[in-house]
C-alpha cells in the first residue's frame, strides 16, 4: 500500500457531497460557476485512490460519480439541444449546485455549533446530588410531572444492569423465571403504593437473567397500560405509577390479562 | 439584612438544574423586576470578578456555569458525561436543528449517506427527541431537537442558533415555520 497523503485525509470525507464541497473549495470555485469538467475528473481520481487503498467505495459515491459524468457529457452537446431540455424539468446541473449550497449551509452551521461552549466539554454545571435515594414528597407533585420517552427508562434500565457483577461462584441455573412469574414478583413490589422508584423494583432480583426479566416484566405492564412511569426533575429518577388495578390488587384481572396475551402468543 | 442577589446565587448554587424565571418568582416571592436586576448584579459580578463560574441564560432558565477556560481541571474529577460528538453527528444534529421537525430520509437527502447509526446515538445522548410521525406514506419517524440540546449548546431557545448563509432562492425561510416555544416541560 502507498504511503500516499490521500489516506489520511480519504477517510475525512463524509459523503459525496462532502467530497465534492472539499474539490470545489480547493479549486477556489464558486458553486454557483462550478467547472464540471475539472471536478468530475478530480472526483474520479479521488475514487480511484480509494480504491487503490482498499477503502470500500459506497455506493452512493458511485451514483454521485454518475450524475457528474452525465453533466460533463451535458456541456458537450450543441447548446440549444441543452436549452430545450432546460425547458422540460429541472436543470439536474442547477439541481446539483443547490444540493451543494444547502449542504454547504448545514456544514458551516455544524461548524459553528462545534465552537459553541458546550456543557460536559468546555462548561459544567453543578452534578446531581445522590438524589435517588431521597424521594421528593408526593405532595411536589402538584407540579405537572415530565414526560419521558422509552429511551430514558432504557437508560435507566442500564443503570440498574450495569452494577450487578455475577458472582465468581459457577452455578448450574434450574432455568431462571418466567415473565409471569416476573410479574407477580413485581406487583407485590407495587402493592398499595402510589409510587416506586425504578431502582426499587428490583431489589429482589438477585441475578441479571431476573433483573432483565423483572424488566420485560414491567414493560408488559405498561404496555397493558397498568403502570405508568415518569421523572421530577430533568435526567433524574424514573418513578413508576401503578393503576388503581395493581394498588387495589385485582390481580386476578391482571393474570387474565396476561394469559390472554399468552394464549393469543401460542 | 437579606441580599436578593445573594439569595439568587446560593440558589442556583445549589440547584443542579437550570431554574426557570418563573420558579424563582415562586421561591423568593418577588416580582420579575426585582429578579431581573438581582440576575443582571449577580451575572455583571461574576463576569467583572473574573470568578471561575458565570451565570447563563440557557433554555429558558438560569444556571451557574463553570468557565470553559477551566475545563482541563473539572475533567480530571472524571465524573462528567461525555457530549463528544464525532463530526457527523454534528453535522446531522444541526441539520435536525435547523430543519426540524425532520424525517431520517429527509436527514439523508440532505447529507447523501446512510444517518441511521447518528441519529440513534443523538437520540441516546438526548440531544434528539422523536417529535411523532409524519402524515406520509410509510409514516417515518421525525425528529426535533431536545431541552438537552439547548442546554448542551447554551442556548436559550431556538431563536439562539448561529445563522445560516443566504441560499440566495425564493424557497420559504424555514425559521418561520419553526416552534420556538419549549415543548417540553420547563426546567425547574
Amino acid at each position: 500500500m502507498s504511503e500516499s497523503p490521500y489516506a489520511v485525509k480519504l477517510s475525512q470525507f463524509e459523503g459525496p457531497l462532502d467530497l465534492l464541497l472539499h474539490l470545489v473549495q480547493k479549486n477556489e470555485m464558486d458553486i454557483q460557476d462550478i467547472q464540471i469538467a475539472t471536478i468530475t475528473a478530480q472526483y474520479l481520481e479521488h475514487l480511484k485512490h480509494m480504491k487503490a487503498q482498499n477503502i470500500d467505495v459506497a455506493s452512493d459515491f458511485l451514483v454521485m460519480a454518475a450524475t457528474l459524468l452525465y453533466l460533463k457529457s451535458r456541456t458537450l452537446l450543441p447548446v440549444s439541444r441543452v436549452e430545450t431540455e432546460q425547458e422540460e424539468g429541472v436543470d439536474p446541473e442547477e439541481e446539483l449546485k443547490q444540493r451543494l449550497l444547502e449542504y454547504q449551509r448545514y456544514k458551516e452551521g455544524a461548524q459553528k455549533l462545534e465552537q459553541f461552549p458546550r456543557l460536559f466539554r468546555d462548561v459544567f454545571p453543578r452534578p446531581p446530588l445522590a438524589q435517588d435515594d431521597v424521594d421528593p414528597p408526593l405532595a411536589a407533585e402538584a407540579q405537572p410531572l415530565i414526560d419521558i420517552s422509552v429511551y430514558d427508562l432504557v437508560r435507566a434500565f442500564s443503570a440498574v444492569v450495569r452494577p450487578r457483577p455475577t458472582p465468581p461462584v459457577h452455578r448450574i441455573n434450574k432455568g431462571g423465571i418466567s415473565v409471569t412469574l416476573g410479574v407477580r414478583l413485581l406487583l407485590q413490589q407495587l402493592h398499595g403504593k402510589e409510587r416506586v422508584s425504578f431502582q426499587r423494583c428490583f431489589t429482589v432480583a438477585t441475578t441479571r437473567q431476573e433483573v432483565v426479566v423483572q424488566f420485560v416484566a414491567m414493560l408488559e405492564l405498561i404496555r397493558l397500560q397498568l403502570l405508568s412511569f415518569a421523572q421530577h426533575t430533568p435526567g433524574g429518577m424514573v418513578y413508576l405509577y401503578p393503576s388503581e388495578r395493581i394498588r387495589k390488587g385485582c390481580y386476578a384481572d391482571i393474570e387474565h390479562m396476561l394469559d390472554l396475551k399468552e394464549h393469543l402468543d401460542d | 439584612m437579606i441580599d436578593l442577589k445573594a439569595g439568587v446565587e446560593a440558589v442556583l448554587f445549589s440547584s443542579d438544574s437550570a431554574l426557570s424565571m418563573a420558579k424563582l418568582e415562586q421561591i423568593f416571592g418577588v416580582d420579575r423586576e426585582e429578579l431581573r436586576l438581582a440576575l443582571q448584579q449577580l451575572q455583571h459580578e461574576c463576569q467583572q470578578d473574573g470568578r471561575g463560574v458565570v451565570l447563563q441564560e440557557v433554555a429558558g432558565g438560569f444556571q451557574l456555569r463553570t468557565r470553559p477556560e477551566y475545563a482541563q481541571w473539572i475533567m480530571q474529577l472524571k465524573r462528567t458525561r461525555n457530549m463528544n460528538l464525532s463530526r457527523a453527528a454534528t453535522e446531522t444534529l444541526a441539520i435536525i436543528a435547523y430543519r426540524q421537525p425532520v424525517t431520517r430520509a429527509e436527514i439523508e437527502a440532505l447529507r447523501s449517506v446512510d444517518s441511521g447509526g447518528i441519529v440513534r446515538t443523538l437520540l441516546e445522548k438526548d440531544l434528539v427527541r422523536v417529535a411523532g410521525k409524519k402524515d406520509a406514506p410509510g409514516r417515518p419517524l421525525i425528529y426535533a431537537t431536545s431541552t438537552m440540546f439547548l442546554e448542551v449548546f447554551g442556548l436559550n431557545s431556538l431563536a439562539d442558533l448561529p445563522s445560516l448563509r443566504d441560499l440566495r432562492t425564493d424557497e420559504l425561510e424555514f425559521e418561520s415555520e419553526m416552534n420556538f416555544e419549549p415543548e417540553e416541560g420547563e426546567p425547574r
